[in-house]
């Protein structure tokens, strides 16, 4: 998802007989779906699991602005021009949001971006893939943005309340996305010409399975799941919500006419979903190492957008400072 | 009112109309052309929340482009839309003003391009929302509220870059020759716009000029940077088509799709 992976730094849950007392008032309360708020105690591997993991999902955002800034300098009319202006700036606005749930956990916005550019933190493994069409933007709305919200209506209801007030936020902003993708694609199915339709072909044949990856990795490869989903960091796991986005999926892609790029996917009427075909993990993990197909330009291009502004930021504070000291004197 | 009704169409477009669709496109285009240099600093501001900014302010004047094209489109009427005027035309026949087509360069360049367009399009827009055109009083009006946002928030960068740092100041003073010579057009005016403020459709060129000039110089002040003496024409006019040579690939990039798709619908 937006966060993969994400370390909990705990080899195995406790039971309620081996915590302190501190931690099972903390534990009792989660289960009892109160919601952990920023002056609460709460154990430290829960703090930096959550830092860990909103930190990502703000990374995200910000990386996520690059494969939509590849085209929206194309954008072939004014209203598809402003459409993309405006959801890019609606992924800064969460970026930012993010962050500062982030920071109400303690954590620096500075160190922790500064974590993205030396490569320690992650970001979606999503936005390593180049965007290669206009369709590609109707697909990262429709497929990505749509992958993104299976997971974060489950996270509405996370137990840190920053966290889960932005999600319900970001929620609706992002079903807007979705639904915008979507019809982008189905404008071009429609009414589009062969080669429109060749376009939202292709897009899909490309993003189809690293939007299946975002969910990460199946149940049995997922370490860290049973921590999370204790402490309701998480809701649900990844294998249950990879599938709910196929089983939605697979209808609209059928309702625009296109394919996906998977022969063994079809309709299971005993399981009642939908099987699929399976997914390259090797590839996932290379991505996530830092070998995919973009991952050294996003890089790149984000460290070099914060180098290059340093001085911008210096002169803001050191004119702060001297208005301040006027108004002082 | 609005200027399509004072023309008869089957004594063909009246004067004041050719008059107003020129005047139209250079908004329009001036509007477009700013946004479009501000989409390419996606993912590259130099913080967070200047990328919203950027974005925001883009995404207005690209709406205000449009609402131009539209009315432009629709006097014109010669079977184009806003689109087709946006993405059909070559770099001869855009209308936008010069400055806004010189590359992004460093933040300093463009804070300071902005800031030269704003003080410049804040003016232009509160003499129009005293229009005899109904039209155009409308998008003006709505375009006032956020251009008097975009240059509350330009003068204060010019004013932090300008009485920051060492550095910065120093940028701030490499930006200003680069973009001087292109605030000509930001206070000379022409027949086309002389005959439009004589028919009450637009604000007086002089005013417009006078207005930018106090600004620049109020924001200047406050800034620390040393104010040019007036800018000369040097024998470009966005007005009459004559751009830098910017402007094309400018337009190659925007206007890729729905010329390499001229069938396409998207």
């Amino acid at each position: 998802m937006y966060a993969q992976l994400v370390e909990t730094g705990v080899k195995r849950l406790k039971t309620l007989e081996e915590m302190s007392e501190q931690e099972r008032a903390f534990q009792e309360k989660i289960d009892a779906e109160i919601k952990i708020e920023p002056k609460n105690w709460m154990p430290d591997a829960y703090r930096q699991t959550l830092i860990r993991q909103i930190s990502q999902h703000a990374h995200s955002e910000i990386v996520g602005m690059l494969p939509e800034g590849n085209w929206v300098t194309r954008a072939p009319s004014l209203k598809r021009k402003l459409q993309l202006m405006a959801k890019i700036q609606d992924e800064a606005g969460h970026g930012l949001y993010l962050y500062s749930a982030m920071e109400t956990l303690g954590a620096d916005r500075d160190e922790e971006v500064a974590k993205l550019h030396s490569g320690k933190a992650k970001y979606s493994s999503i936005f390593n893939y180049p965007t290669l069409n206009w369709a590609d933007m109707g697909a990262v709305g429709w497929l990505v943005d749509g992958a993104a919200i299976v997971n974060q209506v489950v996270l509405q209801r996370t137990s840190y309340g920053p966290y889960s007030r932005a999600m319900i936020r970001i929620c609706k902003e992002e079903s807007f996305h979705q639904r915008q993708g979507y019809e982008i694609l189905l404008t071009m199915m429609r009414h589009g010409t062969q080669a429109q339709k060749d376009m939202v072909q292709d897009a899909i044949n490309r993003l189809w399975w690293p939007a299946l990856m975002m969910f990460g990795p199946s149940d049995e490869h997922s370490p860290n799941s049973a921590q999370s989903m204790a402490w309701k960091i998480k809701r649900q796991s990844n294998d249950e919500l990879r599938q709910r986005f196929i089983d939605q999926t697979v209808p609209q892609l059928e309702l625009l006419g296109c394919t996906a790029p998977d022969p063994e996917l079809k309709w299971n009427a005993e399981r009642g979903h939908y099987d699929f075909g399976a997914i390259q993990w090797e590839e996932f993990y290379e991505v996530l190492k830092g070998n995919g197909p973009c991952n050294q330009e996003r890089l790149a291009t984000r460290r070099k957008a914060i180098e290059d502004g340093a001085w911008v930021r210096a002169a803001a504070v050191a004119h702060a400072r001297k208005k301040h000291n006027k108004n002082a004197a | 009112m609005q200027a399509s009704m004072s023309c008869r169409p089957k004594w063909g477009i009246c004067k004041m109309n050719q008059d107003l669709i020129q005047y139209l496109l250079r908004l329009g285009d001036s509007a477009l052309i700013q946004g479009q240099r501000l989409c390419e600093w996606c993912g590259r501001a130099p913080a967070l929340e200047e990328e919203l900014a950027l974005m925001n302010v883009g995404l207005d004047l690209v709406g205000q482009a449009r609402n131009w094209l539209e009315y432009a489109a629709e006097l014109a009427n010669d079977g184009r839309d806003a689109d087709h005027l946006a993405f059909r035309r070559d770099e001869r026949a855009y209308r936008n003003l010069l400055l806004v087509e010189q590359p992004n360069g460093d933040f300093a360049v463009t804070v300071l391009k902005q800031f030269f367009y704003d003080a410049w399009h804040l003016a232009v827009l509160e003499g129009l929302t005293h229009s005899s055109d109904s039209r155009l009083q409308g998008i003006a009006a709505k375009a006032v509220k956020e251009v008097t946002y975009h240059l509350r928030r330009s003068s204060e960068w010019v004013e932090r870059l300008g009485d920051g740092t060492e550095e910065s100041h120093q940028r701030m003073l490499a930006a200003i020759p680069q973009l001087w010579r292109f605030t000509v057009e930001l206070s000379d005016s022409d027949a086309v716009e002389q005959r439009l403020h004589a028919a009450g459709l637009i604000g007086d060129p002089q005013q417009i000029a006078a207005a930018w000039q106090q600004q620049v110089e109020r924001t200047f002040d406050s800034a620390t940077l040393p104010l040019p003496a007036p800018a000369c024409h040097f024998y470009l006019s966005g007005r009459q088509g004559l751009h830098s040579e910017h402007l094309g690939l400018l337009l190659a990039e925007m206007q890729f799709l729905p010329r390499a798709y001229p069938d396409a619908t998207w």
